[in-house]
């Protein structure tokens, strides 16, 4: 634990902690699927301000613009397209042994965030913000993992064309 | 971020920026409540300036009547609509129903956090940012909580419980998510450029370069159309057209709540203008001049400079109204291909030509300062720009009305309209 940060600065970066698991857990508690999106797009949003208290300030805007911007707003597309409304129509029919399994996951990551706190955690960037945030993520993403990256772009469009395929199935059959 | 708490056992030089840690945050709080009122007084007064353009290009007089010149109109409305009675739909899911007028203003209002509207100012601390936040992502920033704004609308329409509302909400968040995309990638060329995400840095380039507007002008004509889809002006406003869809989104909204989506439209606006200014016509930039761009800065630089981002947002204020009085409204499905059919291809080719030109040009030794570079870059673009125009109207839009007659039919016409009493009598 940090001890010559100050208080404020603390405080603020265990309330973000605190409000990012209050709102996840509004999220999967929710019925209605919209108030769910929202809690979810909460959850972000905490997240980037923990980002951005790490002097992460690239990765945070990201995590607004492409998951709060982008992902959650066609999500809430969909759910309205479908109007998913009512409560009734949409609550979980999940087995008992499913909830089981989803518990017992969720024990195991606390397992591992805990063993990984105990470990001593390696400093992998500069620790004073740079002149151009930007610079060093495209440094390295694109001479180190360029395969990977363009690996990805590559999976992204197999993904849009595979949507565009069962679009098109539906509307001939 | 965190900001030293010690003072200075030294004097201060104006020039070097404020590092103690209360005046930073004191002059920023002055800065954040300044901007809020001067944004919310604006916004308000825009309301009027709306009603007397449109008078004026439609030859009316317009709101002449509460008090001087009709300028309380402003107050009266806002009276009237603090009076009225709130109605809340039987079937509405209330929360959110509250909720989505707050969060279509919310998000333009935040953008104005970064965007620097002057020169520095010195002060006895230190040198102040004319930026509330000037954060090193503002560029992206504004990006991220600009793309927010959609939630508003289409929580308005899907808590309302209303089919018409339902579909000006589906309908706006089609056309946003349409739209910024074309919007993001006519930034992507503003980014070649600058080489950097800080909003002050975008300024910089273009006062040793010259304006965007000129260097990427394709770009801004795409930024430019996305903005009005954005921010649903006409002759995009197809989630609230009256014809069709009664008043779309906000069909259930009464009295101030009602009043905030029009208002976020009209803060909406205003972030549009400034966006645009800055990321196309120079922000706080004086044109022809590098007096404004270099230390040592002064007190007179920042209000002049203040003075000039003040007239270019005004001035494309102005043309949001004008726009909005002189086009009819767009059909839907013309809307979707003008988004995905047209802006995107001619974006993304631009995206490829731009960045290719900047790659020769850094590898053939001309420096991004120099005229050879501006020069150019502009002549790349008045031929892109030409391109582009003649693709898209392919002699329907720019040429004459009559060259889509031919050339017989239209000689008949003439005959006859010379022949009919109503032709104007010529000689004596």
């Amino acid at each position: 634990m940090h001890t010559d940060l100050p208080l404020l600065f603390t405080f603020h970066f265990y309330l973000f902690g605190v409000l990012a698991v209050a709102s996840a857990l509004l999220f999967v508690t929710r019925k209605s699927p919209v108030s769910a999106a929202l809690w979810l797009v909460n959850v972000m949003f905490c997240l980037a301000a923990e980002y951005v208290m790490l002097d992460a300030h690239f990765v945070g805007v990201v995590q607004i613009l492409v998951y709060a911007g982008a992902i959650m707003v066609v999500f809430v597309f969909v759910v309205m397209l479908l109007n998913l409304g009512h409560p009734s129509e949409t609550s979980d029919f999940r087995s008992k042994g499913t909830r089981l399994a989803a518990g017992a996951v969720a024990l195991l990551l606390a397992a591992e965030v805990l063993t990984l706190m105990r470990q001593p955690w390696p400093q992998l960037a500069s620790p004073d913000v740079p002149d151009n945030v930007v610079r060093p993520v495209a440094q390295t993403l694109f001479t180190e993992y360029l395969l990977a990256f363009e690996v990805t772009s590559v999976l992204l469009l197999v993904a849009i064309i595979g949507a565009v395929t069962l679009a098109k199935r539906g509307t001939q059959g | 971020m965190i900001q030293a708490v010690f003072s200075h056992g030294g004097v201060i030089d104006p020039q070097t920026p404020i590092e103690d840690f209360w005046p930073f945050t004191i002059l920023t709080i002055v800065k954040m409540v300044v901007v809020f009122t001067v944004y919310m007084v604006g916004v308000a007064l825009l309301t009027f300036a709306e009603r007397k353009i449109s008078a004026w290009i439609q030859d009316r007089i317009g709101p002449n009547r509460v008090l001087w010149k009709g300028f309380g109109q402003v107050l009266a409305d806002g009276v009237k609509n603090f009076m009225k009675e709130e109605t809340y739909p039987e079937a509405a899911y209330k929360a959110l129903f509250i909720l989505a007028p707050m969060l279509a203003f919310v998000p333009a209002m935040v953008t104005w956090a970064v965007i620097p509207f002057a020169s520095p100012l010195p002060t006895r601390w230190g040198l102040m940012s004319m930026a509330v936040a000037d954060l090193p992502v503002g560029f992206l920033f504004t990006l991220a909580i600009s793309s927010l704004g959609v939630y508003g609308i289409v929580l308005a329409g899907w808590s309302s419980n209303n089919k018409y509302a339902l579909l000006g909400g589906l309908r706006s968040s089609a056309q946003m998510i349409s739209y910024e995309i074309a919007m993001g990638m006519s930034t992507v060329c503003v980014l070649l450029l600058a080489g950097n995400v800080n909003l002050n840095s975008i300024v910089e380039q273009q006062a040793t370069q010259g304006w965007n507007v000129v260097l990427l002008s394709v770009a801004f004509l795409v930024f430019f159309v996305a903005t009005y889809a954005e921010t649903n002006r006409l002759p995009f406003d197809m989630p609230e057209a009256e014809s069709e869809l009664i008043a779309g989104y906000h069909t259930e909204y009464s009295a101030m709540k009602f009043s905030m989506f029009p208002i976020s439209e009209y803060a909406n606006m205003v972030t549009a203008s400034a966006l645009t200014s800055l990321l196309f016509f120079g922000g706080w930039d004086i044109p022809f001049t590098t007096w404004d761009n270099v230390p040592p800065w002064t007190t007179l630089k920042t209000i002049v400079t203040l003075g000039v981002f003040a007239i270019k947002v005004i001035f494309f204020l102005f043309t949001f109204m004008w726009i909005r009085w002189t086009l009819p409204r767009f059909r839907y499905d013309q809307l979707m291909s003008l988004g995905w059919k047209v802006m995107l291809p001619a974006i993304l080719a631009y995206v490829v030509i731009i960045a290719g030109t900047l790659l020769g040009l850094d590898a053939a030794g001309i420096a991004r300062s120099s005229r050879a570079f501006t020069g150019i870059l502009f002549g790349l673009n008045l031929a892109c720009v030409g391109v582009l125009l003649f693709v898209l109207d392919r002699g329907r839009l720019l040429s004459p009305a009559q060259s889509r007659l031919k050339s017989a039919e239209l000689s008949r016409l003439r005959q006859v309209a010379s022949r009919s009493t109503l032709a104007p009598v010529t000689g004596d």
